[in-house]
């Protein structure tokens, strides 16, 4: 295990990482009107790092040949796969930031350098084979985070989510060290693969608190029920595009570093932890169904949706094998892909002076007033349920697959009963579109780059998507394989 | 015929048709799904025309490998080739009795054509996963359809059609996710002779129920079907009434009895008892109601009854009727929910008593408003006797009691259509405006005759229609043999008498 093996493996972290800093000195000497350029240059160095990474992923790479710096960090096809995700939803938060932050006056150079730096940490999470790389990533992008949830600074709201975000994050950070360092002083080391070793002989009871606090605080970060109060607020309140690079890669990150802990640290220790996360699925399902029932205004909704469908994935982190975290992945990618449509879609949403449209109630009639933008909600939300033949059922079908397959068929049975809950508030919006009466609040123009994010997520969540199944199939096994062989 | 791929292409021109209406206007648009269903129509007749009756069990099977986890599966036997047909043919009628729809003529029709899309894929798909995305996605043009297009109360009744449906639907899911995982195919064929185990049958069993009790629908999980009915457009009606009622009964026959033999035996009292209080209940129901669509939607609830009654008498006669009678109510409620918006279209109210008389006014009207309610009673001559014929004579042999109750409803449904015809149709003319109905014009001549000749034809030369299934009824009620019921009313044979007895013996007998 040389350096240079090592360094080279982390070749996409080392690019973000110093095309950051040289973005953060352009944005120090050209100031407010080089944001143009910096955000340019940021969705480069962010589209450059997923190509970095895609030759892992291609080539199946696991093993022990792909990790660096002696285990700490993984560069194989499970980090590659997360990563790419990663990336491209960062830059994509990027492309249709500007339109929106300049209305505000606030897009300044600083926001693309901080999404940069915050995918950079979002890329160590998914990648961490140590406690400590998990937490240095973990903090660096929850820093950068923190300051984009307040970065519209003159608006209220944005600051209060910025607030809230930092002190509920730290304290979960907080519960997370807590765990971590029962957990290190009951196996000795920080290594997932030493924790796994070392649990290997039974688990005391010291370090199965050391699992409840780290799985406390990755709940946290996930949004899962009972740790998703802070969810809402910082969804509604933080800018609509920083909501949507939140929802989209620290959604991401968060998955995947979770399954990096629990599948690789505690991966034999499955039925210690089997039962909190059957318990923290099944809440998510039904708590994010019915919490987004009442609500009026989109960001809210999307936010309890995401809780929602973070139940759902974390079914199959309850199968806990290949299969299992398979089913995970492919989850994410189409969630990935129905958030950015239904976030490109709603920022979209403006009325005649440009502002954005938030409360539900004023979409009412939108396919009779804008057709396209209204099929397009129509085919996210429909999706979002997961009714097929829209490729959203098929992420459902999946990790429930996964369920059923692990013998695990009263869990399946409640998560898809608790399924119908959920869609009935899609279908509102899908009512209040289409079955209302027009209330024509909707008027603004939009630029191409929402229309083309919006046009291809789209027709990648129509039934058009299953083609692409058995390809994407391969890829998230090569990746779920290569979760299991990083030890 | 052999290697086309008749099917997609039969899926295919309603799909491409269905994305040309949402960018069209009206008038385009109604020509347009006009030429796709009559288009579709005559494949159907090309379809029936090449299956080869007696030939294998699936015919024109298509294969294609192209996703993960569930392959373009597709195939059809004699059962799904008469529901086919059945869709084809009411389709074209649905779209011509869709003049009075005037907003969003476009979408209007790309809903439609999406629903005859999904229908047909229902009955074609051999896998069992393919199978379900056809049947659960037409969920969501039928919720538009409702929604868009219903009457006062369309926003409850798409919301109850929607999430009933879901919640069937999803349990289903699970049992076949099971199923898959044990048997290890998705094959819908292979399935159909797999053999589960007795312990696991009566929960899978109980779990495709789920759906397919709310898809048909029976008591007590039928009252979505009311308020879906009257708020959905007329031509809602029609496909909801004609097609995707006949869904839960096809889901039965396909998967339930061949699938789950024991279990089915096992929960055939159940699937009696509730036919038994359906007929009787919603009938009573149909009897009291004042509005004519909803009228008919109860009287759908009884015959579907009839139906579910004769698929779990265990024999061929109660098979085979039960199939008649879902065609003969797909023609025959299809056209009753036609007659009604004929006159919903001139007076726009379905209050009973508002017309009378009509008969006076509106004579050819009268006439084969009265054909479609003698074939709804079952009068000999006319489909809807044969299928409930032979579906009561197929229970009588299984269980007495349920043959007896299930046939008040005959003369129940005697009751409430008559009484209905002779309140709409006879009687004084109460209401100027009703009196001064035209008649029958050209359009919805079109639309009522092949349904009138339709039911004519099944009524006295069903063979047509038995023939292509008798094989695969044959081949179920093979596979059901192992475990079908002892019938309360098997005759047992009496002592035959030698020739030569004496006459003492003989005079005792007497």
């Amino acid at each position: 295990m040389d350096w240079s093996h090592s360094l080279r493996l982390i070749a996409p972290e080392e690019t973000l990482s110093i095309a950051g800093l040289i973005l953060l000195l352009i944005a120090a000497w050209g100031g407010d009107k080089a944001s143009r350029l910096i955000s340019i240059l940021a969705v480069a160095a962010l589209v450059g790092a997923s190509f970095l990474v895609a030759p892992a992923l291609c080539q199946g790479a696991m093993g022990p040949d792909y990790a660096a710096f002696f285990g700490q960090v993984h560069a194989d096809a499970f980090s590659s796969f997360a990563k790419i995700l990663i990336y491209l939803s960062a830059a994509s938060a990027l492309v249709v930031a500007p339109a929106f932050l300049n209305r505000l006056g606030a897009m300044r150079p600083e926001f693309p350098v901080l999404i940069v730096f915050a995918a950079l940490g979002s890329g160590m999470m998914v990648s961490a084979g140590d406690l400590l790389a998990l937490y240095i990533g973990l903090e660096m992008n929850s820093l950068a985070a923190y300051v984009l949830a307040s970065f519209a600074r003159t608006d209220d709201r944005s600051a209060e989510a910025g607030l809230k975000y930092f002190v509920l994050g730290a304290l979960a950070s907080g519960i997370l060290l807590f765990g971590m360092s029962l957990t290190y002083g009951f196996t000795g080391t920080t290594a997932f693969s030493g924790i796994d070793a070392s649990l290997a002989g039974g688990l005391s009871t010291g370090a199965l608190f050391g699992i409840v606090f780290i799985l406390a605080g990755l709940a946290f970060k996930i949004s899962a029920v009972p740790f998703h109060m802070w969810t809402p607020d910082v969804y509604e309140g933080a800018p609509t595009p920083v909501t949507k690079f939140f929802a989209t890669s620290g959604k991401v990150a968060a998955i995947g570093l979770t399954m990096r802990v629990m599948l690789g640290a505690f991966g034999d220790q499955v039925d210690a932890w089997r039962q909190i996360i059957v318990f923290v699925a099944l809440a998510s399902i039904v708590v994010g169904a019915l919490g987004a029932i009442g609500q009026k205004n989109i960001k809210r909704l999307m936010a309890y949706s995401s809780i929602n469908n973070v139940g759902f994935i974390l079914i199959g982190l309850a199968a806990a094998n290949v299969q299992g975290a398979s089913a995970m992945l492919f989850y994410l990618v189409l969630y990935i892909a129905m958030t950015v449509a239904g976030f490109a879609a709603m920022l979209m949403l403006k009325d005649e002076n440009g502002n954005q449209v938030e409360e539900i109630a004023k979409f009412s009639g939108l396919s009779r007033t804008r057709p396209g933008l209204a099929l397009a909600l129509a085919i996210v939300m429909f999706s979002l349920a997961g009714i097929p033949p829209l490729f959203g059922f098929w992420g459902k079908f999946l990790v429930f697959k996964a369920a059923v397959d692990a013998d695990m068929m009263a869990l399946a049975f409640l998560g898809f009963a608790a399924s119908v809950i959920g869609a009935f508030y899609y279908l509102k919006i899908v009512k209040v579109i289409y079955f209302d009466e027009p209330a024509d609040a909707v008027k603004g123009e939009n630029d191409i780059w929402h229309k083309a994010i919006l046009v291809v997520t789209c027709v990648f969540i129509s039934p058009l998507g299953y083609l692409a199944s058995g390809w994407l199939q391969g890829l998230t096994d090569t990746a779920a394989t290569a979760l299991f062989q990083a030890l | 015929m052999s290697g086309f791929p008749i099917l997609s292409l039969m899926l295919a021109v309603p799909l491409a048709a269905a994305l040309a209406c949402l960018f069209l206007e009206a008038k385009a648009a109604r020509t347009v799904a006009l030429l796709a269903t009559l288009a579709d129509l005559a494949l159907g007749v090309v379809l029936w025309a090449n299956f080869d009756i007696g030939g294998p069990q699936w015919q024109f099977t298509e294969r294609l490998e192209i996703f993960s986890g569930f392959s373009w599966a597709l195939g059809i036997d004699g059962i799904a080739l008469l529901l086919i047909m059945l869709s084809v043919f009411l389709m074209p009628i649905c779209i011509g009795a869709s003049r009075s729809i005037e907003k969003r003529v476009g979408e209007y029709m790309a809903a439609f054509l999406a629903v005859e899309t999904l229908m047909l894929g229902v009955f074609m798909a051999q896998d069992i996963f393919l199978f379900y995305m056809f049947f659960e996605a037409g969920l969501i043009p039928m919720y538009l359809i409702i929604g868009i297009w219903g009457g006062a109360d369309r926003i409850y009744a798409s919301y109850k059609f929607f999430l009933y449906t879901l919640l069937g639907s999803v349990l289903m899911l699970v049992a076949m996710l099971w199923m898959v995982n044990t048997a290890g195919t998705n094959d819908i064929p292979t399935l159909m002779a797999y053999d589960f185990p007795p312990s696991a049958q009566n929960w899978l069993w109980l779990a495709f129920f789920a759906s397919f009790a709310v898809k048909m629908p029976m008591w007590p999980v039928h009252t979505w079907l009311p308020a879906a009915h009257v708020q959905a457009p007329t031509a809602g009606s029609v496909i909801l009434a004609g097609v995707l009622l006949k869904m839960g009964g096809y889901g039965f026959i396909r998967f339930s009895l061949p699938m789950f033999p024991e279990a089915s035996v096992y929960f055939a009292p159940l699937v009696w008892g509730l036919s038994m209080a359906a007929v009787v209940i919603t009938s009573l129901i149909a009897l009291v109601q004042s509005d004519m669509k909803k009228l008919i939607a109860y009287s759908s609830v009884a015959h579907m009854a009839i139906v579910t009654i004769g698929l779990f008498a265990f024999n061929v006669q109660g098979l085979e009727g039960s199939m008649l009678v879902m065609l003969s109510h797909g023609l025959v409620s299809g056209a009753l929910f036609l007659c009604v918006g004929v006159i919903y279209d001139r007076l726009h109210t379905r209050e009973i008593d508002r017309y009378g008389g009509l008969a006076i006014n509106m004579p050819r009207y009268a006439l084969f408003f009265l054909l479609f309610t003698m074939a709804s009673i079952g009068l000999p001559g006319t489909s809807g006797f044969v299928g409930e014929f032979l579906s009561l004579g197929g229970i009588y042999q299984v269980s007495t009691w349920a043959a007896l109750i299930c046939t008040t409803g005959i003369i129940l449904g005697a009751a409430y259509m008559l009484y209905l015809y002779r309140r709409v149709v006879f009687g004084e003319q109460k209401n100027a405006d009703a009196a001064a109905m035209p008649d029958l014009d050209g359009r919805e001549l079109a639309m009522v005759v092949p349904l009138a000749l339709a039911a004519l034809w099944m009524g006295i030369y069903p063979e047509s229609f038995i023939a292509p299934m008798r094989a695969d009824i044959a081949a179920l009620d093979a596979r059901l043999a192992r475990a079908k019921p002892q019938g309360d009313s098997a005759p047992t044979p009496g002592k035959v008498k030698p020739a030569h007895t004496d006459d003492s013996a003989h005079g005792g007998s007497h």
